[in-house]
């Protein structure tokens, strides 16, 4: 019969426009409200139409979702250096930066002219950025990592495009919240919670260092700094120190598995070399 | 002995090695060997290159030009060279051969008699290197436009403000004080004019030669002919910016009543030398930028680009292929991006024939739940920047995860493999069904798309098309198949291929693409399952500045859109560089557009908008 196809194809739109008010009648009341049925709308299952009716509902993007760079600063409440920036100026993401939208300036010692491995000042041409996320990718002290906050209209592009340390800086806190997952598993591959030279020079004196659980989603340990002689702070250290204790190191080391040992120590190694290289150009930019 | 080697009847069953040989027997004087380090293919003289390319197509049945392109080795050899690559259409490795010229005065003998298909790839060469092709029709500039200064892709040619010919720049550290390029490069005072223009003159001028030949001016009482109307022609310039074209793209249509009599494509305006950009790039850097290619399957053009650097890489000594996981996952992405691809193309083919999205709209929320699980390996979900030279940015996660915040609460949290296990086994086979359903018998689509837009077998071989284009015309040929890479050899599908040539067999053709996509998906799942944990990169990865051995390779891929080739050089430093001396882009967007006058030749002005929507090009890569 001519038309066959036609009401066939129709048959289709019918069952689409009708799938739609299925699923509501069936989760009738909680469709928009309620975070699992959001979340089964939005799964493979989902039926009929599954907008998401933006800016009213915003989907929380997944951890590895990239849009434009920020850098790690640590936390307001650290104990030692609050809001210390944890880039070390060492050039690799400017290098890699596709677009070449990142400058740094690197801090000198104002008597010696050394180089001092602090930036003095971080600009990033939010224009340029092609968000491909090299800078997080090959940044050896997880001092850059991309952000998720991709609501980034402003009125006045030649103003407030470039963005400055102060702009980009974001607490520790921040990016565990984020992708907590992520901000993790890099704590496991440096040994520690901190900044990798930190976590280096703790253990190297003998101090103990706030170590992320053998999960994913085990508690967050704050930096612990010894302080011996006043009482108040020790009692505050203890917890931390009982946290430490709850999760054993030899326990972490049989979760994981032997290649991702092998895959730790070749990190390391790799890390190692990379600050001595750092180290090295710092020496040869001196001279 | 050699007498044997070249004595068979069979010349098209020789092998590169044989076949190079019965051509140094018969064309003494013009074929040599490239000795180049790490080169391969011949070197022809350019006075016999006709004759010698002519034996290649007919005596030893290399019928497919892939690629043709220019290559300016200023400072290296101080010449310019055309690069060819041919293949068999049954399959087979490239007979690669090369034509030098000088740089001055640059002439190399146009094959476009040869091969049609050469005709846009030569006017590129021309546009972008100055190289003259004697032979040539229509030599022109392709992608620039008419008055534009000099030839870019030149090793001495510089834009205005430019910073430094390679990157990283030295500007950005230790010393960087960050300004804003647009500054520097203020409008209007970025392009430099010949001296020998005359600006109050351009409009006559630069579209004069676009228009020649289209049969304007006709002086209707002269035309005679019993029972024959007498009309003009009557030139439609459909685009550029037309709903039609996907973006910005011009058909300059002639239309004789309602019958169109030539069309010419013209192209360029999201032209912006990305092969430029790639050769001012680090290896490690051109990556992202492939991304913006074809930006519909990013997947596809990050593979391509990694197998062509890591076929340059296996040249040296310290090379480590890619590891099987890797291969697994990258296998993975790349149908998913075919089936996502092939969706897109689909619902828009539709919405050219007049089926204004709805169609489109029901092809797009299948794609939509490809695209999260993509977000959520790689990132992001146009722009993936996935593959590295050695394997992928990052394993396939866990779980498909988030986690509120203040600037987005809904949360999702799924296990990936039992998403990706329901979407490939339940979700996309019954959506391919129901666009099946949907769409195949309807009497409209039938009407529109039956017998329209033909390309005949031979003509699809000749003009180089590829891809479901050229499957459609019952060429069995798919470069999975036919120069297998990564695993492909190992899973079991097959070649879609249908026999009409026409709009429909287009159509049907991606239809079933997608379901040997899934049949290829299906394999992947227990092996993703099987090799879990295991590497999913080999070397080091945190080589930010790769330095590939000197040599040139050639990487193709089977994109969704049709081959897609990466041609690169190594060059230069010695130890090995740290930038391409030469990227080039076999596009197929770009070249599937070559028979595109032939196929609208006759049909209507409504059809030639379903046969551009057949072809399925983006402008992002057919323009670079």
């Amino acid at each position: 019969m001519y038309g066959q196809g036609i009401l066939k194809g129709l048959g289709v739109t019918f069952k689409h426009f009708f799938a739609t008010y299925v699923e509501d009648i069936r989760h009738v009341g909680g469709k928009l409200s309620s975070n699992d049925k959001f979340a089964r709308r939005q799964g493979v299952d989902a039926m009929g139409l599954y907008t998401v009716q933006y800016p009213e509902e915003k989907i929380a993007t997944p951890e590895r979702f990239r849009f434009l760079p920020f850098l790690i600063v640590n936390d307001d409440d650290h104990p030692t250096a609050p809001g210390e920036i944890w880039c070390t100026s060492c050039g690799i993401c400017p290098k890699v930066c596709p677009p070449q939208c990142i400058w740094i300036l690197r801090s000198e010692d104002p008597v010696t002219k050394r180089p001092v491995p602090k930036p003095q000042s971080f600009f990033i041409d939010m224009d340029i950025c092609m968000n491909c996320g090299y800078c997080m990718e090959f940044c050896p002290f997880d001092a850059i990592k991309m952000d998720h906050d991709y609501e980034q209209a402003s009125s006045d592009r030649t103003q407030n495009h470039i963005f400055n340390m102060e702009k980009l800086s974001k607490p520790f806190a921040y990016w565990r919240q984020i992708a907590p997952t992520t901000a993790w598993e890099e704590a496991v591959e440096r040994g520690g919670w901190e900044h990798i030279d930190v976590v280096k020079e703790k253990k190297k004196a003998g101090q103990p260092v706030a170590q992320p659980g053998a999960k994913w989603d085990d508690p967050y340990v704050p930096p612990i700094v010894e302080k011996p002689e006043e009482p108040a702070p020790a009692a505050e250290a203890a917890p931390a120190g009982e946290a430490i204790a709850d999760a054993p190191a030899p326990a972490a080391a049989e979760a994981v598995s032997d290649a991702d040992a092998e895959r730790a120590a070749r990190k390391a190694k790799r890390e190692a070399a990379l600050a001595k290289k750092h180290a090295r150009e710092q020496d040869g930019g001196e001279g | 002995m050699t007498d044997q080697a070249i004595a068979p009847a069979h010349n098209e069953t020789l092998d590169i090695g044989q076949s190079i040989e019965y051509l140094k027997q018969r064309f003494p004087e013009a074929v040599k060997d490239d000795t180049r380090q790490g080169y391969s293919g011949i070197v022809v003289a350019r006075d016999q290159l006709v004759e010698v390319a002519q034996a290649i197509r007919d005596d030893l049945g290399f019928d497919y030009l892939s690629s043709a392109t220019g290559v300016d080795y200023l400072g290296v050899e101080d010449s310019m060279e055309m690069v060819y690559h041919s293949y068999r259409t049954t399959g087979g490795p490239a007979l690669v051969f090369k034509a030098q010229t000088e740089r001055e005065n640059a002439r190399i003998p146009s094959l476009i008699d040869v091969w049609p298909g050469a005709d846009f790839q030569e006017r590129e060469a021309f546009d972008l290197y100055g190289i003259r092709f004697p032979g040539h029709p229509n030599l022109k500039r392709i992608l620039l436009w008419d008055g534009f200064n000099g030839h870019p892709m030149r090793k001495d040619w510089h834009e205005a403000y430019y910073e430094s010919d390679l990157k990283p720049f030295d500007s950005r550290w230790p010393k960087g004080y960050a300004r804003r390029a647009e500054e520097l490069n203020m409008f209007g005072k970025n392009v430099a004019y010949p001296d020998d223009l005359d600006l109050s003159k351009l409009n006559d001028t630069t579209e004069a030669s676009l228009y020649s030949g289209m049969g304007l001016g006709v002086d209707v009482s002269n035309l005679s002919g019993p029972g024959e109307l007498r009309t003009d022609r009557l030139v439609v310039n459909l685009g550029p910016h037309h709903p039609s074209t996907h973006g910005v793209f011009r058909m300059v249509v002639t239309l004789n009543g309602e019958t169109i009599d030539s069309l010419e494509p013209v192209m360029g305006y999201l032209h912006r030398n990305h092969e430029k950009i790639g050769e001012r790039n680090t290896w490690n850097m051109n990556m992202p930028y492939t991304d913006r290619l074809d930006y519909i399957s990013s997947m596809g053009n990050n593979h391509g680009y990694a197998l062509a650097v890591e076929k340059l890489m296996a040249l040296g000594a310290r090379y480590t292929p890619p590891t099987y996981r890797a291969e697994v996952i990258r296998v993975l992405m790349v149908e998913l991006t075919r089936i996502v691809n092939h969706m897109w193309a689909i619902g828009f083919l539709l919405n050219d024939l007049g089926a204004f999205f709805t169609p489109a709209l029901y092809a797009i929320a299948e794609r939509e739940k490809i695209l999260d699980f993509f977000e959520a390996t790689a990132g992001s979900r146009l722009m993936c920047n996935y593959m590295r030279f050695g394997g992928v940015y990052k394993d396939i996660p866990e779980r498909i995860h988030s986690t509120a915040v203040l600037l987005n609460d809904k949360v999702r949290d799924f296990n990936t493999l039992e998403y990706l296990t329901e979407l490939i086994s339940e979700r996309l086979p019954r959506a391919v069904d129901e666009l099946d359903r949907f769409l195949t018998d309807s009497e409209i689509i039938r009407a529109r798309t039956i017998g329209v837009g033909i390309l005949p077998r031979e003509m699809a071989i000749g003009y180089s098309a590829a891809g479901p284009l050229l499957r459609a015309s019952g060429v069995p040929y798919d470069v999975r198949r036919a120069d297998p890479y990564s695993i492909y050899p190992e899973l079991d599908f097959d070649v879609a291929v249908r026999y009409n040539g026409d709009i429909y067999d287009r159509y049907l053709i991606r239809i079933d693409e997608m379901r040997e996509s899934l049949r290829i998906l299906r394999q992947i799942l227990p092996r993703l399952e099987r090799t879990k944990g295991e590497s999913f990169f080999a070397g080091n990865k945190a080589v930010y500045a790769p330095r590939v051995p000197l040599g040139e390779a050639y990487g193709r891929v089977e994109n969704p859109k049709g081959e897609l080739g990466y041609y690169t050089v190594s060059q230069g430093d010695p130890k090995g560089p740290q930038n391409p001396w030469r990227y080039h882009v076999r596009a197929p967007s770009f070249i599937n557009l070559t028979p595109l006058g032939q196929m609208a030749k006759g049909s209507k002005v409504a059809d030639v908008v379903a046969i551009l929507g057949s072809i399925d090009i983006v402008l992002g890569e057919t323009d670079r």
